[in-house]
Order: structure tokens, then sequence, then C-alpha cells
């Protein structure tokens, strides 16, 4: 089964990159030998320095929720050789449990770094920005370190990495130097000093570990993303559910949020705004329900804080008319299948079941998810604070295209909601896709 | 809070109180109905009073990925165990009547093949009846034997072809592979037709674990 693969992104491009830039970089005055000792399981417990550098690794790589892509959902944990279907073939993530042969139990602190700052593997291979090392440099060396020592304490697992599967000629990696002078800012998170410690907190965890901007800032044909863009939303690739704008207020813009929920909604899942499903609900179950009360309420504050940009103007009257029949008809099918969870007046009983008034994800420009989710239903996902969600049932063995379109177009503009109907023919084609 | 119930129609979204498992498990009733009773999709089978270990190892496969259905994957996804295991004892609890039985004309030749592999198996082939496992009144066995009465015949085809081409399988020793790669198309028919023409029984509850000796060891009996 197909757990969401945030990855996507990158594979890039190159096509149009094709001018062979056949450099080598060659990993010039790295450390032949690991420095550093395997770590073993902390003794007895004790509290001692390595423990607690072992232990805020392991809550780094949850942050940086390294879980998600490097463990095979029939797979070891950390052993890798999940597969992340991509526009220009399938890639597979390495194994980075500390095994000698197979693993990374040879690297180096200074090339795990080096792999965390640069993008740039051991053998002085290019990654593929698969690997979201464009948010990844952000990372402090301190940060990095710990996370080295934790990925070294854990279970090895001799598991060879299976090879990329790329169309030519984006299996040509040289070709990513093309994409990174294009794409890739290297740098370490610089806070500003105009900003709350807290704001700073949020930023580095939003915009480095977090790597938000992986599904949240469209990306391009070239499989890459532009920083004045950074947070506008788009189509994951490969999965087909919209991340709506971080920046809109018209999608998923948090700047009339209050803090609590929106730390909720990423530490918790539900909120008394919104409810994450799809790809959001795999980063919450493997990352974000295990960050601290205060990081959960940092990175909230900073993404409150970011700048309104509204892409697009709202729509006119005129594409918000709706056939009275078909409004008539989606009202039928809500009152039947949905006003028992969400209420007629669209309020819900939030967190349990959200409101959908008032829900920009409801009413954002790309109907997408919400077509999806009356297609295929959903639970959010178990969290420590929330360990039994509310789910919600498929429709689609139910209703046919004319009725979820109807429907759809219902909640987009009943109780005041400023989004636009839905046409009939926009269901077959996320009707064919399987539910992930 | 309490909440008026919308509508009865065993399909659509009802329950009582927000904080209540019923509200809780409303994700499954548009296919499994309001009590586990199945739907009018022949597809979609029974859950109800099957016994809670076999529910839950079916909801932990469809989350690990061990059980391909992409609809059930999706929902199951992000759910933890403890979760799941409520689930999968909410729906073992549940008695809801059962639904009319497949009325439809079968070759009698064809149901007497069911019924013998049923109650008697094929010593030829090595295949133990299966009644052996899932119950005398073939309601299943504690903890892990799902009842086979009350399911529909494209339900129980498409599980025992899946059993039998290996795209369905349980904890090993899978004893179930073992049986349904020696079942020939022909057999599949014939026991879905037989099992879903009869009458359900009294006591729907799952036989009890260990008052037989299996025939084939099985993986989810531990």
């Amino acid at each position: 089964m197909r757990l969401g693969v945030r990855i996507a992104i990158g594979v890039v491009v190159l096509a149009a990159l094709a001018i062979a830039v056949v450099l080598s970089m060659q990993p010039g005055a790295l450390p032949s030998k690991p420095q550093q000792p395997h770590a073993a399981a902390p003794a007895s417990g004790a509290a001692n320095a390595e423990t607690l550098l072992i232990q805020k690794g392991e809550y780094l790589a949850r942050a940086g929720d390294c879980v998600a892509c490097h463990t095979d959902p029939e797979g070891k944990e950390f052993a890798g050789g999940r597969a992340m279907p991509t526009p220009f073939g399938a890639l597979y993530s390495p194994n980075i449990t500390p095994d000698e042969e197979t693993g990374i139990g040879q690297w180096s602190s200074d090339e795990f770094y080096r792999m965390m700052h640069s993008g740039v593997s051991r053998d002085g291979s290019l990654l593929y920005p698969a690997m979201p090392f464009a948010s990844y440099t952000k990372v402090t060396r301190a940060d990095s370190d710990a996370i080295y020592a934790y990925l070294m304490s854990v279970q090895p697992v001799k598991q060879k990495n299976r090879p990329h599967e790329l169309k030519f000629p984006f299996n040509k990696r040289e070709l990513l130097i093309g994409w990174r002078t294009l794409y890739f800012k290297e740098g370490e998170y610089q806070p500003d000093p105009k900003q709350s410690e807290q704001w700073n907190r949020g930023a580095y965890l939003v915009e480095g570990l977090g790597h938000c901007s992986m599904c949240h800032t469209a990306i391009n044909a070239l499989g890459g993303s532009k920083e004045s863009n950074e947070f506008e939303g788009g189509m994951i690739p490969n999965q087909n559910w919209y991340a709506p704008s971080l920046t809109s207020n018209r999608e998923a813009g948090l700047g009339d949020w209050d803090i609590k929920d929106i730390a909720d909604l990423l530490q918790v899942g539900v909120s008394k705004r919104a409810t994450v499903y799809g790809p959001m609900a795999e980063v919450v179950y493997n990352s974000l329900q295990y960050m601290t009360d205060a990081d959960a309420e940092a990175m909230a504050v900073y993404l409150k804080s970011l700048p309104k940009r509204d892409a697009e103007p709202p729509p006119t009257s005129q594409a918000r008319l709706v056939q009275p029949s078909v409004m008539e008809q989606g009202r039928k099918i809500y009152e039947t299948q949905c006003s028992m969870c969400h209420g007629s007046d669209g309020k819900g009983h939030p967190p349990s079941y959200p409101p959908l008034a008032g829900n920009q994800s409801i009413t954002m420009a790309s109907p997408v998810n919400s077509i999806r989710m009356v297609l295929n239903g959903g639970y959010p996902p178990g969290t420590k604070k929330n360990p039994r969600p509310h789910g919600m049932p498929p429709f689609s063995h139910i209703l046919d295209d004319d009725e979820v379109a109807a429907v759809v177009t219902y909640i987009r503009v009943a109780w005041d909601n400023s989004g636009t109907p839905v046409a009939a023919s926009q269901i077959p084609e996320l009707r064919k896709l399987l539910p992930e | 809070m309490p909440l008026v119930v919308a509508a009865q129609d065993a399909a659509l979204p009802a329950f009582k109180e927000i904080d209540s498992v019923e509200a809780r498990v409303q994700g499954c009733v548009t296919c499994h109905g309001q009590s586990g009773q199945g739907t009018n999709s022949g597809y979609y089978p029974r859950i109800a009073g099957k016994p809670a270990g076999y529910l839950y190892n079916q909801l932990v496969a469809f989350r690990n990925g061990t059980r391909n259905y992409a609809p059930m994957n999706y929902l199951v996804a992000y759910l933890p165990d403890a979760y799941l295991r409520e689930m999968a004892e909410h729906y073992a609890k549940l008695r809801p009547p059962y639904a009319r039985r497949d009325p439809g004309n079968v070759d009698p030749a064809l149901l007497a093949r069911g019924e013998a592999l049923v109650k008697t198996g094929d010593p030829q082939k090595t295949i133990p009846a299966c009644a052996a496992c899932h119950g005398a009144g073939l309601t299943g066995m504690q903890p892990g034997i799902p009842g086979l009465v009350g399911l529909r015949p494209t339900y129980l085809t498409a599980q025992l072809t899946a059993w039998k081409v290996g795209e369905r399988k349980a904890a090993e020793p899978d004893c179930m592979k073992r049986i349904a790669t020696r079942l020939t198309e022909s057999d599949i028919a014939a026991l879905s037709a037989w099992l879903a023409r009869q009458e359900p029984p009294q006591d729907p509850s799952p036989e009890s674990a260990n008052l037989v000796r299996m025939p084939f060891a099985c993986g989810s009996q531990k």
C-alpha cells in the first residue's frame, strides 16, 4: 500500500537542461575512514551526554520525517527501498541504517552533514532532490550531528539499495548540476533578529527539517520550485492531492486562525477549523504528532505570520453562479448523506467532524481535495492527542458523477462559502485514481 | 451530546453520541452497513460477529499493505493498533440480522460439490472440510478464523481466488494458502454458491478455540 509519498518533487528535469555538464564532484578532503565509533544502545538509561544527543537526534529525525521515505511499508525501519513514483520514473529510497555494507555505517558525521547541507552523497554523487536537501541545508551542524548519532544507534539492517528506475535522460546525475543552479540555495538557517526566538524556531523547523515547501510550493515542469512562490500551494505530482497555499486566505492561509488551532492541526491532526487527510495525515502521523507543544506552537506562530499573497483574485459573482436545479440536487444529497456529521448549517462538530462552512480547503480554487474526500472518505491520523479519530466513509459507489459534482458544488457555495461550482466532467479522472 | 438519528438506511451515516465508537466508525458504514451487516453491494462483506482477532488481523494487514484493497488501505493507513483493536472488538460484538440469501438458480451438481467440500472436504486432493476450521455452524472460530455464513458469492469468489493466486495471504504457516491452491475455479464457484444459499444459524457466535484439532496449522490461530 502506498502511504503518500510526498517527495515526488523532484526528480527533475533535465530534459530541458540536457546540456551535458559532466563535472565530477569527487569528495576531495573527506576522510576515508569513519571518524566515529558506532554508538551502541545507551548504558542503563543514564542520561549521559551521548544518550541525550541520541534522544535529541531521534526527535529531530521525527521532525524531518526521515522514516516516511526511508522505510518500505513492508520493510524494516530506515532500511529504505520505498518506491517513489515521479513523473521521471521511480526512485527507491536508500538504506540509512548503520549497516557497514549496505547502509550508512561507514559514513562520518562530516559526510552526513555534507549530504544534508549540500546534497552530495558520500561517494560524491549528487542527490536527486526527492531528498529534500534544499530544505535540510538549513539544518545546523549541531542538529545534523544529533541526527547522525541517532541513526548510528538504530538497528543495522543488511539490505542493498535498489537502483532507481529513471528514464533517460533523467538517469544522468550530472544533469542535476543544472537543477541545482536554478533551484538550490545552500546555507544554514539564519535567524531573523527582528523576530522573536519562538518565530525563529518555527521558521527553522518549517523551512528546514519540516521541508513543508516540498509540497506546499508549486513545482514547475522542471521539478523545481521558486523561492518567490514559496508556500503558495500546488498539486503534488503523482499523488493528485492539492497541497493548499499557506499564504492565501482563500486556501490554507492561516492569517485569521488562532495559534492553538494551527498547532492542533499540525500536532493533533484535527482542530476547530479543519482536519488533515491524505498526504498531510501521513506527515502528522509519522512526524508532527511527536513535536513538543512548544515546537508545534512555534511552527504555528511562524506559519501564521507568512505574508498574504493571493495569486489570483477572488472568483467573480458570475463565476460563482450555480444552476438552481444543481443546487437543489446538491442540497438533497447533502441532507441525506452529509448533514448527520457536518450539520445542515455546515458547522460540523469540530474537532470530531470538521466544519464545511467557512472552511478554506472546501472553497479554494482547486476542488480536487473535496472531490477526493467525497469519493474516498478518509480518516485523520490517530495521534497521541487524538488516538481514536472520527472517520468519513467513501461515497464513490453510491454517488454518480453528476451527484458528486452537485454535492461538492453545494458545499462550495452554501452558507456564504466563496467557492465556484464543479462540473461533472471533473469527476471521472479523480474517480479512476486509487485512493491514497 | 445527543443527536437525532437522521436516517435508518443501513448505509447512511447515523449515530447517537459524538463521543462513541459508533460515531468514530462512520467511516465504515457506506460499505459495511451501520451494524456491519453489509450493504446492497455484494462485494462488501458482512463484518458483524466475525471474531475480533480476525477483524483486527485484517485491519492491521490493510494498514501495513499485506492485504491489498486500495480503499481500505487508504482509510486505515494512519490508525494505531489500539484503535484498530477497538474497531474490531466493536464489530465482533454486533449481531444484526442477516440479509436475504442468494435465491439464484445453480446447477445441483455444483451445489453438491460445494456442500461436500464444506462438510467433508476432498481427501483425494488433501483438502480438509471448511467446517473443520470455520466451525460446525460455519460461524468461525476464535480468535482468528472468520465465519462464512452471511457472505455473498461475489465476495467469497473474489477472496478464494485471491488466496489461490497468492494475492491474499495470512500469517505463516498460511493454512488458507495451502487449501486455496488446491481448489479449482469450479471448486471456488461451487463453494461460493453453496455457502451463499445457507440458512443463517440460530447463534451466529464463533466457536471457541481449541474445541477441535485443526487439520492444518494456522498462523492466525496462534
